[in-house]
């Protein structure tokens, strides 16, 4: 099958790659480029364990062609911080928001973007936005209390850097 | 055994292991070092392995649930880019025959090729497995296998399947009867009955379900042609149980076949059983001479990773005038799939009709069960296993003559609960429940529920036109599956102790390594905790490995709740030989007698001469320089254990929902769920929390949610995730938990498991709150899932509130 020339930025290095224009960017992070922090779980677009952020959101990548997001910046789990250090990854710790892992990437990364337009949302609001990210481990609530937890943190940090003071419920 | 409680209601706080002393290390809510590399991709599954010149593997599965295979046809895609080679059962020179690893008396042991050669008998079947240089190469040449079938008619529900004018699925069993087998007293129970104030009866269906690993089934083989070592990294929960059952399977000796499990991604007791694909993968590997790995996708897992329950049963109870429960029959068809599963003969029999005295003192029992050979996919354990199937019969039927007598649901099981004081409790269907307080559990939950206020605003909301219920699950489970001699009696092929060695390298640091295999629960954390509290060293000092037949001496793995109860206890066992070696080389330097040398919190100290002590990771120095260790000694500090436990570990609880049931949608919105659980003592509160949690959530998941459905062809028509429903976020309530603590004397940690607790309990506590709430509809019984269809149907069919 021919193959096409794509750009791909991922974690902030820049890969030139020839792909088949049927290839899922799953399988382009996954097998080609050696990215296997994000999952295959479904096919189908409904478990989220390959969640990735394309330029800024959060898309599945096994519903996304690897030609698709060609000259796209990509941000996989094991970009979204330097140390593993991330709000959302310290506080799935914190809550026990994993048990076997597996959807924890697609999870947290589905949430980091979740949280960039919404910092403060409740437990209602944050179900919500997790329904595209399927976990058959936690039963969901400490998953909850992991955003909740990070969204709090984040906003801590935001006013923190702003200099200002914490306005609990500001958005 | 005195039981005690802890209160949590608002979550269990997880703390930092660095804050928490040693001393106090046991029991510690601490953040589990499992999840650094996890919530970073750090963390390797088994798809995630990459090795050189590795080869992708296809299968071809069957297009019927019930087929002659006419002929296969390879040759066009065998003539495709990068196909490598392709194979059909034609050229397998191999017993290739799946074993089962549970017998009863009555079982038909058919056949259970890896490869359909002349018929196949459910769609997951594979006829043709391809292998390619690459991933989606492979799938193409798969979809290009020309396949000619003769098809058949197909049977996927028990009691059609056992019906005379069925399609035979097995001829070599004459009938798709896969076993009859009976428990209990069936005269003595027949006049319990003849002899009842009142009866109860209950059709009750259990549906089947696909587990639903987030992480499908995969498998990486790799073949050294020079030693003839054949190497699996595969998703398994018991490595070494994949190898002994593989090494026959594939004719490979056991001793040159090593499999190992790296992170592996859920399982529900999907990833106990050996499948004919990890064989084919590792067959493939060696004709190859190249490494093969093998991913399902999640279309294939629906087909054919082993499904759970499946029962249609009659369950029927009799009463005395005073509401006590006299009498208990059961008549159970059970779902067995296309073939017979590793452990299936097991699960509809001793983990099932072992289960149905609940938690109630019934002074006769009789059960029946008939297993079936039908079109859908093999029938195993999926969490639970055989008891959530118990549960539901006994606290449905429970619920329903309370209803019966008049009687208020809590206090008709108080009445019939096994007291405090008549542990250990032998039930008539061969279980002895080792310890308990069932009362605590029911007081704790009505407590949290507010039940007698919830009564009062029942009633008002049924004045305005609103239905409320309350659904009670007093549950109880035999777990940490055990005792060896036992469960061969009872037709296991396996032993099921549990193997561990301890073993203190020169610098004094520690690696634990144990034949269970976690995937998800935590294991590295706990057994460091267990490991910590009794050597006395320090937790970030202590390594546990897990999952590796080359690593780990014998193991039989995670399932069934025992890795706590068994393998905890083979890790307690090998740390007291530990001290008890490390005790003879403390005296021997500190020139005192061993008799009077106190181990405590990591140092030997002669008795009453607290200057006079040595510290164990000295000991263990001392035992590797091997310089002045006693004459009679070998030098090393290290020791293995086989813990084999005198009985099962019986959890119990109580879980309770309340929901609102709109009667024009059928919707249900929970109001409530609180879990009131006895796992014994708990070494990690947060994860016991977790495990309450995400078993709940399997639980509603069945309740509410899902189903395998089958066609009249027996195709599955929910075969993919959006089909089946499998629950979201917003699909699962805030769940309250708390808990008491009765410690199990069959183990030395007093523990009794956890992991299936909550898919055992929360099905029939959601139903029995459903009932309860359509009470005015005089709806008795809805089968699960309950949509909103079939509750508006139920509510409607009676024409309406009376």
């Amino acid at each position: 099958m021919t193959e096409q020339d794509i750009t791909l930025t991922v974690n902030g290095t820049e890969h030139e790659l020839s792909v088949e224009p049927r290839e899922l960017l799953v399988h382009t992070l996954r097998d080609d480029m050696g990215y296997t922090g994000p999952n295959v779980g479904c096919e189908t677009t409904m478990c989220g364990a390959c969640t990735v952020q394309m330029d800024g959101d959060a898309v599945k990548a096994c519903t996304v062609l690897a030609v698709q997001a060609d000259g796209a910046e990509i941000t996989t789990i094991e970009g979204l911080s330097d140390d593993g250090d991330h709000p959302l990854q310290e506080s799935f710790q914190e809550e026990h928001g994993l048990q076997c892992g597996y959807c924890t990437p697609g999870m947290i990364m589905t949430a980091a973007d979740y949280l960039e337009d919404k910092p403060d949302p409740d437990r209602e609001e944050i179900r919500e936005a997790l329904e595209g990210n399927i976990c058959r481990c936690t039963g969901y609530q400490n998953i909850v209390n992991a955003v909740e937890s990070a969204a709090e943190k984040m906003h801590a940090e935001d006013a923190a850097a702003d200099g200002g003071v914490i306005e609990e419920g500001g958005d | 055994m005195a039981t005690e409680e802890t209160d949590h209601e608002d979550g269990v706080q997880s703390i930092d292991p660095d804050d928490v002393d040693t001393e106090d290390i046991l029991g510690s809510a601490i953040e589990r070092r499992e999840d650094p590399a996890l919530v970073s991709g750090e963390a390797e599954y088994t798809d995630d392995i990459q090795k050189p010149e590795m080869t992708h593997m296809a299968m071809v599965r069957s297009q019927y649930a019930h087929a002659e295979i006419e002929e296969v046809d390879t040759s066009a895609a065998e003539e495709m880019d990068g196909v490598v080679a392709v194979y059909t059962a034609d050229d397998l020179d191999v017993p290739g025959n799946l074993p089962v690893g549970w017998l009863l008396d009555s079982l038909e042991q058919v056949n259970h090729p890896i490869l359909a050669g002349d018929r196949v008998r459910y769609q997951g079947d594979a006829v043709a497995i391809v292998v390619a240089e690459e991933r989606y190469q492979a799938h193409d040449a798969a979809d290009a296998v020309d396949v000619e079938y003769e098809r058949l008619d197909a049977v996927a529900h028990p009691g059609e399947a056992l019906d005379d004018d069925a399609p035979v699925i097995h001829e070599e069993a004459g009938s798709n009867q896969a076993f009859d087998w009976e428990i209990g007293d069936q005269e003595a129970t027949k006049q319990a009955f003849e002899e009842a104030e009142t009866t109860v009866s209950l059709d009750l269906h259990n549906q089947l379900l696909i587990p639903n690993a987030i992480e499908p089934r995969a498998t990486v083989a790799d073949y050294h042609p020079r030693t003839d070592e054949l190497e699996l990294d595969m998703t398994s929960q018991n490595p070494h149980v994949h190898r002994l059952l593989m090494s026959g399977v594939i004719d490979h000796p056991e001793h040159k076949l090593s499999i190992r499990a790296p992170e592996v991604g859920g399982g529900f007791g999907s990833k106990i059983h050996h499948y004919a694909d990890e064989a084919l993968t590792a067959l493939a590997a060696k004709d190859l001479e190249r490494p093969v790995k093998w991913t399902a996708t999640r279309t294939e897992t629906y087909i054919t990773d082993a499904q759970g329950r499946g029962h249609e049963t009659t369950g029927e109870m009799a009463l005395d005038e005073d509401g006590n429960i006299t009498g208990l029959r059961v008549h159970t068809k059970a779902n067995m799939g296309a073939y017979l599963s590793t452990f299936a003969p097991s699960i509809p029999t001793y983990l099932y009709a072992t289960l149905l005295s609940g938690q109630y003192e019934i002074p006769t029992i009789y059960c029946t069960v008939e297993g079936a050979f039908t079109n859908v996919p093999p029938v195993d354990a999926y969490r639970g296993a055989g008891r959530p199937e118990a549960s539901y019969v006994v606290e449905r039927l429970v619920r329903q003559a309370a209803r019966e007598v008049d009687m208020d649901p809590a206090e008709f099981r108080r009445q019939n609960f096994v007291p405090g004081d008549a542990f250990p409790y032998e039930t008539p269907v061969a279980m002895a429940y080792d310890s308990g307080d069932y009362q605590k559990t029911l007081d704790r939950a009505k407590e949290m529920l507010n039940y007698e206020e919830f009564r009062e605003r029942q009633e008002q909301a049924r004045e305005d036109g609103r239905y409320l219920g309350v659904g009670l699950s007093a549950y109880i489970e035999a777990c940490g599956i055990a005792p060896s001699e036992l469960v061969g009696e009872l037709g296991a092929q396996a032993g099921l102790w549990e193997s561990s060695v301890v073993r203190f390298q020169p610098s004094g640091t520690v690696t634990v390594y144990v034949g269970t295999s976690g995937h998800g629960q935590g294991h590295d954390t706990t057994y460091a905790q267990i490991v910590a509290d009794k050597l006395g060293v320090d937790y970030d000092d202590i390594e546990v490995e897990e999952g590796d037949t080359d690593e780990i001496p014998q193991g039989m793995g995670t399932y069934g709740s025992r890795s706590a109860a068994v393998g905890g206890g083979a890790i307690v066992e090998s740390a007291e030989k530990v001290i008890e070696k490390g005790r003879k080389i403390a005296a021997h330097q500190l020139e005192a007698d061993p008799e009077d040398v106190e181990f405590e919190n990591g140092e030997y100290q002669v008795a009453g001469a607290p200057d006079r002590s040595v510290t164990i990771q000295d000991v263990a120095g001392a035992s590797y320089l091997a310089h002045d260790i006693p004459d009679d000694m070998e030098p090393g500090l290290e020791a293995t254990s086989f813990f084999d436990p005198e009985n099962f570990v019986f959890p119990f609880g109580m879980h309770a929902a309340i929901v609102e049931v709109d009667p024009d949608t059928g919707e249900i919105e929970f109001e409530e769920y609180v879990a009131v659980d006895d796992v014994g003592n708990q070494i990690n509160p947060k994860i016991v929390e977790g495990q309450i949690h995400g078993g709940i959530a399997q639980g509603i998941g069945q309740a509410l949610y899902e189903s395998a459905e089958y066609d009249d062809n027996a195709q599955l028509t929910t075969g993919s995730m959006q089909d089946y429903a499998v629950p979201k976020s917003s699909h699962i309530p805030e769940i309250k938990t708390a808990s008491t603590v009765t410690e199990s004397p069959h183990n030395p940690l007093g523990v009794k498991g956890v992991g299936e607790a909550g898919t055992i309990a929360a099905p029939q506590a959601v139903v029995n709150a459903v009932v309860d709430a359509l009470e005015p509809f005089d709806v008795d019984h809805i089968d699960m899932p309950l949509t909103n269809e079939r509750v508006w149907r139920a509510i409607n069919e009676n024409g309406g509130e009376h």
